[in-house]
């Protein structure tokens, strides 16, 4: 597949992973890797693909050229999902110079052992192929201490591995040719459960490439779709993300054993909707973790509830704050709530969490007694009232 | 003398070590670092620093 002149994606497409990084990432449309190959006076390939899909990349390539003439593998990244396919391909073009950073470096001889003829680059840097060069750009903690960023100006085509990336397996490579709802609600999943820790970082790399003034007409990254229609609409995207513009809605995540805690959770639902306040519930045993997250990165407003078990919160809730905690959320509100036999502790140890997580507890949590009464319900239903009023306030 | 965590890793400069690796003398305050300097564990800018 030409992406340009003499420029081939020769990636994969991994239709049915439905899980990622471990159990932290639910790909429910898979995913693709992306890897890209520049035939030139010298030949470079950009990225490979996760290990058990090399064979068909080293195919793919070879309908192209004879692998063996790869000069240069350039690694922007060195997560086994983008350099999984490195052992393999180099037994094939045992000539090829290993271009990345020195963080790269270290942590590919960490994952694989091997002593490869590796080249350590910097920003700046560039690497000629004939009528083409490249050019890195180090762009560490997007997401890794060793990501980097390649750039070729005569194709005016970054290429910035995960950065701009979606988890999102289609037959259609190109952003024009896809679903629109599925490639950006794909695109902020990415963001919400990946980047979101990074938005500082992100921000001033934005600004920084802004600032450098190159023509960027295609961005290619290494899952999923590339952005040539509108490669702006992306940064946009990111940049709006990374500096936490929020929309006035709330997310509900509650856990719930008998049912108690499930009523203050619609009650207070109920309260922040009549305040015409959009706002999505969550039962987060039922719920897909990766979805929550991605629902919550622009709402201003949380809401955590669960009944107390061993004084101390549910175990589904409790995992999926420990995730949350992770993503230091800045500039937003939240509370507790939930339903206790005797001693309580659900509703202190969630706002222990957020106060780890840098969220503002904006009101008291509500703790109730086994059922709820009508009463009782009624002041979860004002405390969702109130709240709506914060976050519009806010 | 003051310390300075990392924003995005947790890293913490400690001016008493100093950054031996990257030829920064125990004893430097984080404001005589030179404006190049990265932080060792994840390259983050010194603008990514806060006072602990």
């Amino acid at each position: 597949m030409e992406i340009r002149k003499n420029i081939f994606w020769v990636g994969a497409v991994d239709w049915n992973v439905r899980n990622f990084h471990g159990h932290t990432y639910t790909t429910k449309r898979g995913t693709t890797y992306n890897a890209y190959l520049v035939v030139d006076e010298k030949v470079a390939l950009i990225d490979t693909v996760y290990a058990p899909f090399a064979d068909e990349m080293i195919e793919k390539i070879s309908e192209i050229i004879p692998p063996e003439k790869i000069d240069y593998i350039i690694a922007n990244h060195v997560e086994t999902d983008h350099s999984g396919a490195l052992p393999r391909l180099l037994e094939r073009c045992p000539r090829a110079k290993v271009v990345g950073t020195q963080k790269c470096k270290e942590g590919l001889y960490k994952n694989y052992y091997g002593n490869w003829d590796f080249q350590v680059v910097k920003s700046g840097d560039s690497i000629d192929l004939g009528r083409r060069s490249l050019t890195f750009l180090e762009a560490p903690m997007i997401h890794w201490p060793d990501s980097m960023f390649t750039y070729c100006p005569q194709e005016q085509l970054l290429m910035p591995n995960d950065a701009f990336g979606q988890h999102y397996a289609t037959s259609e490579r190109f952003d024009d040719e896809t679903d629109q709802c599925a490639l950006m609600e794909e695109a902020k999943s990415y963001y919400a459960n990946i980047l979101w820790p990074l938005g500082s970082v992100i921000l001033k790399k934005i600004e920084e490439v802004k600032k450098m003034n190159i023509p960027i007409t295609m961005i290619a990254p290494s899952h999923g779709i590339i952005w040539r229609k509108d490669p702006a609409r992306i940064v946009n995207a990111y940049a709006s993300w990374a500096a936490n513009k929020t929309e006035a809605s709330a997310v509900v995540v509650y856990e719930t054993m008998w049912k108690a805690t499930e009523k203050m959770a619609r009650a207070i639902t109920q309260g922040l909707t009549d305040s015409g306040v959009r706002v999505k519930l969550y039962d987060i045993a039922e719920s897909d973790r990766t979805d929550v997250i991605t629902q919550m990165l622009e709402a201003k407003g949380f809401v955590f509830g669960s009944s107390t078990h061993d004084n101390d919160m549910l175990p589904a809730l409790g995992g999926f704050l420990e995730l949350f905690k992770g993503l230091r959320p800045k500039g937003r509100v939240a509370f507790a709530f939930g339903s206790y036999g005797w001693a309580g502790g659900a509703v202190k140890e969630i706002e222990g969490v957020l106060q780890e997580a840098g969220v503002e507890t904006a009101m008291p949590g509500i703790g109730i007694q086994y059922a709820p009464t009508a009463e009782d319900l009624k002041r979860c239903y004002e405390q969702g009232k109130a709240f709506a009023e914060e976050i519009k306030r806010r | 003398m003051a310390k300075y965590r990392c924003t995005v890793c947790g890293y913490i400069y400690d001016p008493q070590k100093g950054d031996p690796d990257n030829g920064v003398k125990p004893g430097t305050v984080f404001e005589d670092l030179p404006a190049g300097w990265v932080c060792p564990e994840c390259g983050v800018g010194k603008d990514m620093f806060e006072k602990v």
